[in-house]
């Protein structure tokens, strides 16, 4: 069969084109290089839907960025994804940090931001009582938010699938040919698909796949960032993000609440040589730590439950770089997505979509469903839902994850459904078992009993996360 | 000759000098009781372990049986007696005490099951 | 609710503490039908069910037995009682007038209204999170306990070439383990300058086979992609920071963490229960009664323990506390207790005036001490001063307050428990 659109790329700009897509009568396939949606940038970054004022004017970053944001609050609703509209600051801790702000304020106007004001020390106090008592003022953009970016793709992915959008996993594209009007698209593994339009997501790999199309050079220079994230007892400690005045690298060292009530600190920014290392520097996170206290002297490293790197992929232009490949309109690169472009994907998948329908023009789907299975969050529902719930399915009163109350239901649902878990990561990003303070330790045993009854495999062919990630071996005896 | 060891017997884990003349131990001192004393002249002359694993068990309701081996063997068996315990299976159901393996390497030892498996 | 069940006494936990409280609340006049025991598991038995190493039981049973052993005799005793027992069960949360709240497949949510209620949830293991090692994410970092099921219940192997960090008991107990199994063990690290482990287990886990103990040492990253490849480790200085220079990559496909147990007290949290920041779990009167009236708590949801001997015998204290207020005795006024100079906390942090029979004060010391005294004040006076050859941070001490001491106690009087010098 012969797809009408290939993207190359699972993480949230893909699968949310692919969703954008998949509200026409196009045949879509999503190719994914590892076994499972968002597990590249998407899967390691801040979380922050930032309002906008960041980015210069004119460009394609301030103008998708703000657009996104906008475009959040309801899409997140309609996928059924955590999200908060917190608001974020930019702490000035001097009177030139206060020009700064001014600055950003301005741009921020230029760029359409809504509903920013730049605040004193005391009402900054009162919005953020922990915040440091050498902070002078603060830029407040009441349209920031928060989301959770891996659970955005991966409700992005399932409403796809639902819509009739095929996935690949373990693709990784690494020959591109096009015959009589139709991409060839060949996997390592020798597997080809076929295409009439190819979208390029591949994000950190985005420059790869573009020169093994065409030819065409880009330079994509992995930017590593480092984040602790903390213990959910510390969720008193900001409801703001809370940002520094941005320096060349970025924006700066943050301290944030995440759509799930943790408190996250970082990121670090240093351009590393490698894309598939996500490896913490020694000493990394002392530094974020140290950096962090200078905003909220309170956020303390012995409140960790887990640290991670993420890497951006940044183009040495700055903005976004999303255009048809020189020699062919229907292969469209998307190239340089780095932060903002999380808060912008969701205008990203529009701005393709538009893009796509340009080359070849089809019509809407009479029953699309932009929406996907509304997930059982057991812990948020009240005692005569859950025992509604646990009536029709026993399940549901099985806990296996005691540190974020997920129960077997639930852990069973996120393996049924469309493009559902394999694995223990997978899991674990579906639905919170193992995302709390011991980390798995209690219940990762219990989810690779459920994923290997579920999936009809041995226990010790249950990895953490694909490829050579086994996490026991073979029998004792 | 003066040796000195810690005393594996109990928790307590005491210091213990032995005093060893012509391969046998004349005195020990550091010890809180008498298998603190007991415990220096046999680590002195021919150390011993006691020996905890697990065993296959066939057709229960778990994949394996916690066994221990009923007094302790010489240091140097160990290895060979798992090589023995690992090839052997056991039947459910499975008690505590049940012997799993007599005899095992004819050590006059016995491998016995410590919990139940149904 | 639709299913409400009412019990006097309502057990969370039905590991070696929960048991043993049960059972000590039946022994001090509750009837068993009256009482209940929540276990998350499948059976009883709690963590021992792995544990299945000797040398439990020297103390209580004046044998030595594996954790299964030692588990089954409480099993067995429960068995035979009328004691309610539900496994497989998870407590949601507990209410302000003490209805606990429970779920589990046969019976769906369960609300359970009690007179008194005893946590008895034991501890969990800290995590690599918690901990500041840089590198890769791989599978193949786990803590020794998970390692520990999947080889002993489960009848996996978690890795053939392993390096441990923590020379906790669990770490040195899994270093044997795994060498018994086929694996090889590299190196144990412990960032302290001494063990945290009996003296025993580093003899017969580690230098019996050769395996060495490195301390002053952490493991400063990981390394591999999808699977563990190989760690760097490092010295520390006394600030506990890696020194440059002293790095050293091992090779290895597995790293077990024995870093610590922490006390699982989600549920003290839930209702507010005072805790005690060193030993993070609630802060206990001599009958193990917390901060909240009828909630009582003991084993390692209290204090880390190190020999489940000394689990059973408080909980048999928890047990007759929680027996005692069910028949309506309450405490008032207490004396308060506190360790300084290298006694890092008490259990009991306060002791009821009233308390006629003696009480034992348990604590751990900061450090390694040799030749010392322990010496416990009330308010200026010493009343005990007893001489200590040695004592060290991983094995718990007591001292016991006689009855005559007690009859003297005022309200708000003070014992201090202090390391002198020799």
């Amino acid at each position: 069969m012969v797809y009408d659109v290939a993207i190359i790329g699972a993480g949230v700009v893909g699968t949310l084109t692919a969703r954008a897509l998949s509200e026409y009568n196009y045949n879509v396939v999503i190719l994914e290089k590892t076994s499972d949606v968002a597990m590249g940038t998407t899967k390691a970054n801040s979380g922050i839907v930032h309002a906008g004022f960041d980015a210069k004017n004119g460009s394609l970053k301030a103008k998708l960025n703000v657009q996104g944001c906008n475009m959040m609050e309801n899409l997140c609703k309609m996928l059924y994804v955590p999200y908060e509209k917190n608001g974020s600051l930019v702490v000035a801790f001097s009177e030139n940090e206060i020009e700064t702000i001014k600055e950003l304020y301005n741009r921020g106007i230029n760029n359409g931001v809504p509903d920013m004001e730049i605040i004193d020390q005391k009402k900054l106090r009162e919005i953020e009582p922990n915040i440091s008592e050498n902070a002078v003022g603060a830029l407040w953009a009441k349209s920031a938010g928060i989301v959770s970016p891996y659970e955005l793709a991966i409700a992005a992915a399932e409403c796809a699938v639902l819509n009739g959008v095929n996935f690949e996993r373990n693709f990784a594209v690494n020959n591109i040919t096009k015959k009589d009007d139709i991409f060839q698209l060949e996997c390592k593994c020798g597997k080809k698909v076929e295409a009439r339009v190819v979208i390029n997501a591949a994000g950190l790999y985005a420059d790869t796949i573009a020169n093994i199309w065409n030819g065409e050079k880009f330079n994509i220079i992995p930017r590593l960032g480092e984040y602790g994230l903390l213990d959910r007892g510390c969720a008193s400690l900001a409801s703001h993000t809370i940002f520094q005045c941005p320096n060349e690298m970025g924006k700066g060292i943050l301290v944030t609440p995440t759509a799930h009530h943790n408190i996250l600190v970082g990121p670090s920014a240093v351009n590393v040589e490698e894309k598939d290392d996500l490896s913490v520097r020694v000493g990394a996170l002392r530094e974020v730590f140290s950096k962090a206290n200078k905003s909220v002297p309170a956020v303390s490293m012995r409140d960790m439950i887990t640290s991670f790197a993420g890497l951006r992929a940044h183009l040495d232009t700055d903005d976004f770089y999303i255009e048809p490949s020189k020699t062919d309109n229907a292969f469209i690169n998307l190239i340089g997505i780095e932060s903002p472009g999380l808060a912008s994907s969701p205008a990203i998948a529009e701005y393709v979509k538009e893009m796509v329908l340009k080359v070849s023009p089809t019509d809407k789907k009479a029953d699309w469903n932009p929406s996907r299975r509304k997930p059982v969050v057991f812990r948020e529902l009240s005692k005569a839902e859950q025992e509604s719930l646990i009536e029709n399915n026993p399940d549901y009163a099985k806990i296996i994850c005691r540190c974020e109350t997920i129960t077997e239901g639930e852990i069973r649902d996120a393996i049924r459904a469309p493009f559902g878990a394999i694995d223990v990561d997978g899991v674990k990003r579906r639905t919170r078992a193992g995302m709390g303070r011991c980390q798995g330790g209690f219940c990762g045993s219990k989810v690779m009993e459920i994923l290997s009854e579920e999936l009809g495999k041995p226990i010790n062919e249950i990895n953490k996360f694909g490829g050579n990630s086994d996490i026991i071996y073979e029998r004792t005896k | 000759m003066i040796k000195e060891l810690t005393c594996v017997a109990c928790p307590l884990g005491c210091p213990l000098v032995a005093t060893i003349e012509n391969g046998e131990v004349v005195d020990v001192k550091g010890n809180t009781c008498k298998r603190g004393a007991e415990y220096a002249k046999t680590e002195c002359t021919h150390p011993v372990r006691s020996l905890t694993t697990t065993a296959k068990v066939n057709g229960g309701s778990s994949y394996v049986v916690p066994v221990k081996s009923s007094v302790a063997m010489p240091k140097e068996k160990l290895f060979e007696a798992m090589k023995v315990i690992n090839s052997t299976t056991i039947d459910a159901p499975v008690h505590i005490g049940d012997v799993v393996v007599s005899n095992i390497l004819g050590l006059d030892v016995d491998i016995i099951a410590t919990n139940e498996v149904k | 609710m639709s299913n409400t069940l009412n019990f006097d006494l309502v057990v969370v936990g039905g590991g070696p503490a929960g048991m043993a409280a049960a059972l000590s609340a039946r022994d001090n006049g509750i009837p068993e039908e009256n009482i209940i025991i929540l276990e998350r598991a499948e059976t009883l038995g709690g963590i021992l069910e792995q544990c299945i190493h000797t040398g439990f039981g020297l103390h209580y049973f004046g044998e030595e037995l594996s954790g299964p052993e030692y588990a089954h005799k409480f099993i067995e005793q429960v068995e035979n009682t009328k004691i309610a027992v539900k496994t497989d069960t998870m407590v949601l949360n507990i209410t302000d007038d003490n209805h606990v709240i429970c779920s589990n497949k046969n019976d769906g949510l369960i609300e359970i209204k009690a007179k008194a209620i005893i946590l008895a949830m034991g501890c969990r293991e800290r995590p690599r999170g918690a901990l500041d090692i840089a590198g890769s994410r791989p599978a193949g970092v786990m803590s020794a306990g998970a390692a520990q099921k999947f080889v002993n219940i489960d009848g996996y192997m978690p890795g053939k070439e392993v390096v441990i960090l923590g020379s906790g008991d669990i770490g040195l107990i899994m270093a044997r383990r795994m060498t018994l199994e086929g694996a090889k063990v590299k190196v144990v690290c412990e960032v302290m300058p001494y063990s945290g482990g009996l003296q025993r287990n580093i003899v017969q886990c580690l230098e019996d086979f050769d395996i060495p103990l490195r301390l002053s040492c952490t493991v400063i990253k990981v390394h591999g992609k999808e699977r563990v490849e190989g760690v760097t480790i490092a010295n520390v200085d006394e600030h506990m920071l890696p020194i440059p220079g002293t790095e050293e990559y091992i090779p290895c496909d597995t790293v077990l963490l024995s870093v610590g147990l922490i006390p699982e007290n989600e549920l003290s949290n839930q209702i507010n229960l005072e805790m005690d920041p060193v030993t993070r779990g609630p802060k206990v009167n001599e009958m193990r009664e917390t901060s909240h009236k009828g909630v009582f708590a003991c084993g390692n949801v209290l204090q880390v323990h190190d020999l489940v001997d000394y689990v059973t015998l408080e909980s048999q204290i928890a047990g007759k506390g929680a027996a005692q207020y069910i028949n309506g005795v309450t405490a008032e006024k207490f004396a308060y207790c506190k360790g300084i100079n290298g006694v890092r906390y008490t259990v009991p942090q306060k002791i009821n005036i009233e308390q006629k029979e003696e009480v034992k004060i348990y604590f751990r010391v900061a450090n390694v001490y040799k030749d010392k005294r322990i010496v416990v004040k009330l308010n200026d006076e010493v009343i005990i001063d007893k001489k200590k050859k040695k004592l060290a941070p991983g094995e718990m001490e007591n001292v016991a307050i006689k009855p005559e001491i007690l009859e003297k106690l005022k309200a708000d009087d003070q014992i201090v428990v202090s390391i002198e010098e020799g």
